[in-house]
């Protein structure tokens, strides 16, 4: 059957056309609009799901595992040195005016406000967005994803709420970690390179952050758990092409992710300086 | 759920396909395809790749939706209803996947169970069921194995056991001998044979292997004697009550539409190169 011509089969072949450059940014475009409204759909879906059963508290719990568990040691690692080059870059500056005790205040506002949250997202994003991506695509290209509705399971509850939940609730606790850490990593490269006295490093780290700071910390990887799991899975459930397209879409995601976090990042430091101006 | 089709009258088709359209961006793959299956029949959809089979099949089952036409399964008109109440549907229906379509990271008896766990009985019900199931399939020593560890016959009738698991009145097989070789695709096909007639569900089969249709039209299961016997092919020594239906699609219509013996017998060209 394969080698019967088109026409044998009742078909009629396929006339190729040659495109032309409106048509290809007018069809780019649609399909660039549709892709928002898909995605906006399964993420705002993706929370809705939370309002009625059922619920898939195993599939969330294992999700926070493999996400959470699974990040830690390279958030830990990258926090630890992160710090540890912070003191390294500012001490320099620091000492031409005799003021190393700074160190400890710089370290902690950047880590906290910045630093940490976008250090995290950008790392976990790397490991599960990609992660989220091929599992998902995977399962579509085998029809896993039509068996799971086929037996009356709705995959946006089943796949994408434990995942986009799970995310959300141990991002900000990986930042909270990574935080500590690379107080320690500057801590101890300001104990060795600048001769700080260690007591002193964590008074000036600690006086140095204020509320407002640790909110603005703590709220930033909300929102980027979000972000990396929402585009993990909608990478993952759009899957076009067979096992290629599954490698692809891993890729998209990561970069997709890493690429909202930091734009976002930008409009929540803005958004956070002005609540905090407002309100603390 | 109420399937107030098969309840209200049993001679009301369990499967109606009316006029029904679908297409994607590459062009209308079904234009405007009917046929109907009553309750316990067996209808063979039978057509070349790309004839639009599997895009039937998932229609049946509420997974896909028809861009235009009716298709009534178990008295529920799937185009107008929505997804959440689709999932309640598709319970009552059982689908068989080409490629079995297990989930690969769970174990054998998990897959099977999938189904039940999600209806919430409890684990010792669920245990003597799976196990029930795979006896049914001959795969009872797999309980503990990963789809990946089993052979493509072996992942095929754990497909039919998660499929038939929870009892269905309807199952959609899609292609479920492609690819295997004749002895397996026999066992398969012995398998549906034994489910058709010992719970005596309606069966929609796509294949391109003309014997698969044959085999379910001229053999039934005796449960008596356990074993599979011919059943005269619809002559008066018929003993069976399920009836085997022929649909064959081209184009996305019905090509032909009719009973084993007619399509046997047919001198149409583009039939008789199923009969080769």
């Amino acid at each position: 059957m394969g080698e019967m011509p088109l026409q044998m089969t009742g078909q009629k072949p396929p006339q190729e056309e040659a495109p032309s450059v409106a048509g290809v940014v007018t069809s780019g475009a649609k399909e660039l609009v549709a892709g928002l409204q898909e995605y906006s759909y399964l993420a705002f879906q993706s929370l809705t799901n939370l309002l009625s059963g059922p619920y898939y508290v195993q599939d969330i719990l294992d999700q926070m595992d493999g996400i959470g568990v699974g990040s830690l040691p390279i958030v830990l690692v990258c926090g630890f040195f992160i710090g540890a080059v912070m003191v390294l870059q500012t001490g320099a500056q620091f000492t031409r005016f005799g003021q190393t005790a700074l160190t400890g205040d710089v370290v902690a506002l950047a880590l906290v406000r910045e630093l940490g949250p976008t250090m995290t997202g950008i790392l976990v994003a790397g490991r599960c967005a990609s992660g989220i991506a091929s599992e998902l695509g995977s399962m579509l290209v085998t029809e896993q994803v039509d068996a799971m509705r086929a037996m009356g399971t709705d995959p946006s509850r089943k796949l994408v709420t434990p995942r986009v939940l799970g995310s959300i609730l141990v991002v900000p606790l990986l930042t909270a970690l990574m935080d500590f850490i690379g107080l320690i990593g500057g801590c101890v490269a300001s104990v060795f390179t600048l001769r700080l006295d260690i007591v002193q490093f964590w008074t000036r780290a600690i006086n140095a952050l204020e509320f407002g700071d640790i909110m603005q910390g703590m709220t930033k990887p909300v929102i980027f758990g979000f972000i990396l799991a929402t585009i993990g899975c909608y990478k993952g459930l759009t899957v076009r092409g067979g096992t290629q397209g599954v490698g692809r879409a891993t890729t998209q995601a990561v970069v997709l992710a890493s690429v909202l976090i930091i734009v976002a990042n930008t409009f929540l430091t803005k958004l956070a300086l002005f609540l905090a101006n407002k309100i603390f | 759920m109420t399937l107030p089709g098969i309840m209200a009258d049993d001679r009301a088709p369990a499967i109606q396909f009316n006029n029904v359209h679908i297409g994607f961006e590459e062009g209308e793959i079904l234009r405007g395809l009917s046929f109907s299956v009553m309750p316990r029949d067996t209808l063979i959809l039978l057509g070349e790749t790309g004839m639009g089979k599997t895009l039937s099949l998932k229609i049946a089952a509420g997974l896909l939706r028809p861009t235009a036409g009716h298709a009534t399964v178990l008295g529920n008109n799937l185009e107008s209803m929505e997804e959440k109440e689709l999932l309640g549907f598709r319970r009552e229906i059982g689908f068989v996947f080409q490629e079995g379509a297990l989930f690969d990271s769970m174990s054998v008896a998990d897959n099977v169970a999938y189904r039940l766990r999600e209806e919430h009985l409890d684990e010792e019900q669920i245990e003597s069921r799976v196990q029930e199931a795979l006896r049914f399939v001959e795969l009872e020593h797999t309980l503990d194995l990963l789809p990946s560890e089993l052979s493509g016959g072996m992942r095929r009738r754990v497909s039919i056991a998660r499929a038939v698991i929870s009892r269905p009145s309807i199952v959609l097989y899609d292609s479920p001998t492609a690819g295997l070789d004749p002895v397996t695709s026999q066992t398969i096909i012995t398998l549906i044979l034994r489910f058709r007639d010992i719970y005596g569900v309606t069966s929609l089969l796509a294949t391109q292997r003309l014997q698969d249709g044959f085999a379910l039209a001229n053999f039934r299961f005796d449960s008596a004697t356990r074993r599979v016997l011919h059943d005269g092919a619809g002559g008066p020594e018929k003993q069976n009550p399920s009836i085997t239906r022929f649909v064959v699609l081209r184009d996305g219509v019905v090509y032909f539409e009719g009973e084993p013996q007619e399509l046997a017998e047919t001198r149409d060209p583009y039939l008789q190169r199923f009969l080769i």
